[in-house]
C-alpha cells in the first residue's frame, strides 16, 4: 500500500501538450454534461433545498420563511444527541461485526471455493431477492422471546451476561440494542462481503508462494501480504456498511424500541408525525455532515485518498 | 486497482484533455464555486413557502344534476363485499336507487399520507380526484381548520338525524356541519392471558405491574395512548390542561425508563401479542376482533377509568362539482338497513341509531359481539380527544414523540 503510494506520477507533465483547438477544448465539458446534469438535478438541488429548509422558521400551516435560523441546528443537537450517538455506536459496532463475519467468508470464496465460487457469490446476493423490510420483520419472529434462539441463549446464560453489559434487558433479545446491532449487521453484510471478495480475488497467489520461499509462516504471509493488499476492499466495505447503517431507521423501528431510536427515527418522526420540516432538515444536514467528516477522517487516516 | 489508478496523470483526468493539469483543475473548481454560489443565492432568495390553508372559498358550480357521478375515496376493507360475486351490495343499491354511478377507490391508507397527497392540489385551488373521502377525527379537525372541506347542505342529508347522540356534538365540529361519522372504534387494553396469566384491567396496572415488565406495548397514536393515561389519572381527554397532559406524559415516561414499556407500535402490535412477546397492550377493537379469529383466547378490556373512542368521518373537499351527489351518498349510509349491511362486513362500530334492530334480521350473532355492539355502559365510558389548535397539536405531538424515542 504505502509502497504503491510512493510511485512517482508518470506522464502528463513529461511532454508539452499540443495546442488544443477550440472545439477540442470544449469536448471534455460536453462529455461531462450528462453526468454533471444528473449530479445537479439529483444531488445538488435536493441538498440545497434541504439546507434552505433547515434555515427556515415557521410551521406547515402558517408557512415557512427563510430567516437564517441557525438555531434550528442548535435545537436538534441539544434534543437529539443521544440518537446521534446511538447511530454512530450501533453502525460502528455493526461494521466491526460485519468485517469479522465477512472477511472469512470472502477469503474462503476467493481462495478455497474452487468450482463453487459462483454459486456461493449468488448466495451472498440472494437475500436481496426479498424485500429489506420483510427480512427485518422475519427477524422479529426468529428472535421472539419464547422462540428457540432466545431460549437457547437464555439457558446458557449468555443473555444474563449481555443484560449485565446493557446490550439486552430482561433476558430478551428483541427491543434491545443487541437486536438492532444484529439487524444492521445482517442487513448490510453483503455490502461488506462483495468488496472484500473483489479485492481478495485478484491477488496473485504467487506472492504468498514467494513469501513461503522466504520462510514466512502462513500467518505472517497473511498479515504482510493478503491483509494489506485487501485494504481497499476493507475500506470500501466499511464505508458501504457504515454509511447506510448510520442513517437506517427500519432496524431500530422493528427490532429496537424507543430506547434504541437512532437519528433516522428522529428524522422520520420530525418529518411525518411532528411535521416540523425545518428541524427535520437541520437534523438531516447534521447527520450528513457528521458522516462526511467521519468518512474523510477515516479515509485520510488509512492513507487511501487515491482509492475512494 | 491502486496500480491502475496511479497510471492516470495526477491532478487531471484523461477525459479533460492533455493540457496542463493545473489550468483545468483551477477553472473547473472556480466554475463550480461560482455557479454554486449563484445557485445558492438565487435559491435562498426565492424560498419562503406560504401557508397552505384556504380562506374565502367561493363554492364552484354544482353539476350533480347533469353529471350523475361521484368518486369516493375510502380505506381498504371498509365497505361490504359479497364474497361470491365480488360486488358491493349496499353501494350497488345506492347506484340503482339514485342513478348516480360511484367510483369507489380504496386509496386512503394513512391519514398523513393521504393529506400529503391532496394538500398541494387543494392549496393550489384545484379539485382533487375524490368528491368524498373518509379520514380520522383529528385529521378532520385539521382539514376544517385549513378550509379544505366544505359545509354540508343538511337538507340533502335528512338521515343525519340517525346519528348516535354521543357523536352529534363532537369537539372539532359541533353540530356536525362539515363531517359525519362513517365508523367508530374503541382503544382499550388487549391482553394475552397465556403469557403471564394476568388479566390487565387498568392503565395503571399496564404501566406499573412489575410482573409485566418488558411485556407491554403502547400505540404510537398519541390520542389513544395519552388519552387512556389521562383517564387513568382521573382527567378528561376531551377537556384537559397542559399540566394534566404533562402528568400523563410523565407517567408514561416513568414506564419507558423502568423498562415496563417494551416499545411503541403502529398497527404491528398484533403479531407481538399473538406470538406471546407481549402480555398486554394498548389496542383497537377492530384489530382484536380480527386477531380473535386465530387466537380466541385474546381479550379486550375496557379499563374502569374509561377508554378512548375514535371515528373515521365522511368529508367533502372544496372545489368538488359533485357535492350534492356526495351528500346523497352520506344520506344513504345513514339509513339503518344500509348501515347494517356495511357493518356486518366491517365489524367496527356503526354510528347509526337503529343498526342494532336492522342487524337482528341480517346477522343476529354479531349482536352478541361486545366489540362490534358495545353496551351502553361501555359507550358511556368512552371519551374522545380534545380538539387542538395547530400550536397545541405541535406541542402535544412533540412531547409524545420525545417519549417514543424521537
Amino acid at each position: 500500500m504505502t509502497a504503491i503510494a510512493h510511485v512517482p506520477p508518470t506522464g502528463g507533465t513529461a511532454t508539452p501538450p499540443p495546442e488544443p483547438g477550440r472545439s477540442n477544448k470544449l469536448t471534455p465539458y460536453f462529455l461531462l454534461l450528462p453526468a454533471g446534469l444528473a449530479l445537479l438535478v439529483f444531488f445538488v438541488l435536493p441538498i440545497l433545498t434541504l439546507i434552505n429548509t433547515s434555515l427556515q422558521s415557521g410551521g406547515l400551516e402558517e408557512g415557512y420563511t427563510f430567516t437564517w435560523s441557525f438555531s434550528n441546528y442548535w435545537d436538534v443537537w441539544v434534543d437529539y444527541w443521544p440518537q446521534f450517538l446511538r447511530s454512530f455506536v450501533y453502525a460502528g459496532s455493526a461494521t466491526v461485526l460485519a468485517i469479522l463475519i465477512a472477511y472469512p467468508i470472502a477469503y474462503m470464496i476467493a481462495f478455497k471455493a474452487g468450482q463453487w465460487r459462483s454459486i456461493l457469490l449468488v448466495l451472498i446476493i440472494a437475500p436481496f431477492f426479498t424485500s429489506f423490510l420483510i427480512r427485518t420483520l422475519a427477524w422479529t419472529t426468529i428472535l421472539s422471546d419464547t422462540g428457540p434462539v432466545t431460549s437457547f441463549f437464555r439457558s446458557i446464560h449468555v443473555l444474563a451476561l449481555t443484560d449485565w453489559i446493557g446490550l439486552t434487558s430482561d433476558s430478551r433479545i428483541l427491543a434491545t440494542p443487541l437486536a438492532v446491532i444484529l439487524g444492521l449487521t445482517y442487513n448490510f453484510l453483503p455490502f461488506m462481503t462483495l468488496p472484500l471478495y473483489a479485492s481478495l480475488e485478484k491477488q496473485d497467489p504467487g506472492l504468498l508462494q514467494a513469501a513461503g520461499d522466504l520462510y514466512a509462516s502462513s500467518w505472517q504471509g497473511f498479515w504482510k501480504i493478503t491483509w494489506p493488499l485487501s485494504l481497499p476492499g476493507v475500506i470500501s466495505g466499511t464505508l458501504l456498511t457504515f454509511i447506510p447503517a448510520a442513517g437506517d431507521y427500519v432496524n431500530a423501528t422493528f427490532l429496537g424500541s424507543m430506547r434504541e431510536s437512532m437519528t433516522g427515527n428522529a428524522i422520520d418522526a420530525l418529518f411525518l408525525r411532528i411535521r416540523d420540516y425545518s428541524h427535520a432538515a437541520a437534523l438531516s444536514v447534521s447527520l450528513m455532515a457528521a458522516i462526511v467528516v467521519l468518512v474523510i477522517y477515516y479515509v485520510r487516516r488509512s492513507g487511501t485518498e487515491d482509492l475512494v | 486497482m491502486p496500480r491502475q489508478q496511479q497510471l492516470a496523470p495526477r491532478g487531471g483526468h484523461p477525459l479533460l484533455g492533455r493540457y496542463p493539469a493545473t489550468r483545468a483543475s483551477i477553472s473547473r473548481r472556480s466554475f463550480v464555486r461560482g455557479s454554486s454560489a449563484v445557485g445558492l443565492a438565487a435559491l435562498l432568495a426565492a424560498c419562503s413557502t406560504k401557508g397552505i390553508g384556504i380562506t374565502g372559498y367561493e363554492p364552484v358550480q354544482d353539476r350533480s344534476d347533469i353529471d350523475k357521478k361521484l368518486t369516493w375515496s375510502n380505506w381498504p376493507f371498509y365497505l361490504d363485499v359479497d364474497e361470491e360475486t365480488g360486488t358491493r351490495p349496499s353501494l350497488d343499491a345506492f347506484e340503482e336507487a339514485t342513478g348516480i354511478s360511484v367510483d369507489y377507490i380504496e386509496d386512503v391508507n394513512d391519514n398523513d399520507e393521504y393529506f400529503a397527497k391532496i394538500q398541494p392540489q387543494l392549496t393550489g385551488g384545484q379539485a382533487i380526484a375524490a368528491d368524498l373521502f373518509v379520514v380520522t377525527d383529528w385529521m378532520v379537525a385539521k382539514l376544517i381548520r385549513l378550509g379544505f372541506v366544505q359545509e354540508f347542505d343538511k337538507a340533502n342529508i335528512p338521515n343525519a338525524k340517525n346519528i348516535d347522540p354521543q357523536l352529534e356534538n363532537i369537539g372539532y365540529d359541533p353540530g356536525r356541519k362539515y363531517s359525519l361519522t362513517w365508523q367508530s372504534g374503541l382503544a382499550g387494553i388487549a391482553c394475552n392471558p397465556a403469557v403471564k396469566g394476568i388479566e390487565v384491567t387498568s392503565m395503571d396496572q399496564l404501566l406499573t405491574d412489575p410482573a409485566l415488565r418488558g411485556k407491554v406495548t403502547c400505540l404510537l397514536e398519541m390520542r389513544d395512548t395519552v388519552g387512556l393515561t389521562l383517564l387513568d389519572l382521573g382527567y378528561d381527554p376531551a377537556d384537559f390542561t397542559f399540566e394534566q397532559f404533562d402528568k400523563a406524559i410523565a407517567k408514561l415516561q416513568a414506564a419507558v425508563d423502568s423498562g415496563q414499556i417494551r416499545r411503541f407500535t403502529g398497527n404491528d402490535y398484533g403479531a407481538d401479542l399473538a406470538a406471546g412477546n407481549v402480555a398486554a397492550c394498548v389496542a383497537w377493537t377492530g384489530d382484536v376482533v380480527t386477531l380473535q379469529a386465530d387466537s380466541p383466547d385474546l381479550q379486550f378490556n375496557v379499563p374502569d377509568a374509561g377508554c378512548t373512542i375514535w371515528s373515521d368521518n365522511f368529508v367533502i373537499p372544496v372545489y368538488t362539482p359533485h357535492k350534492t351527489n356526495a351528500e346523497k351518498l352520506i344520506n344513504w349510509y345513514y339509513q339503518p338497513d344500509m348501515a347494517a349491511l356495511a357493518a356486518d362486513y366491517i365489524n367496527f362500530i356503526s354510528p347509526v341509531v337503529g343498526v342494532r334492530e336492522a342487524m337482528k334480521e341480517l346477522d343476529p350473532e354479531l349482536l352478541e359481539d361486545p366489540l362490534v355492539f358495545p353496551d351502553e355502559a361501555t359507550l358511556a365510558k368512552a371519551s374522545s380527544f380534545m380538539s387542538l389548535t395547530e400550536e397545541e397539536e405541535n406541542r402535544c405531538n412533540r412531547a409524545f414523540a420525545k417519549l417514543t424515542g424521537a
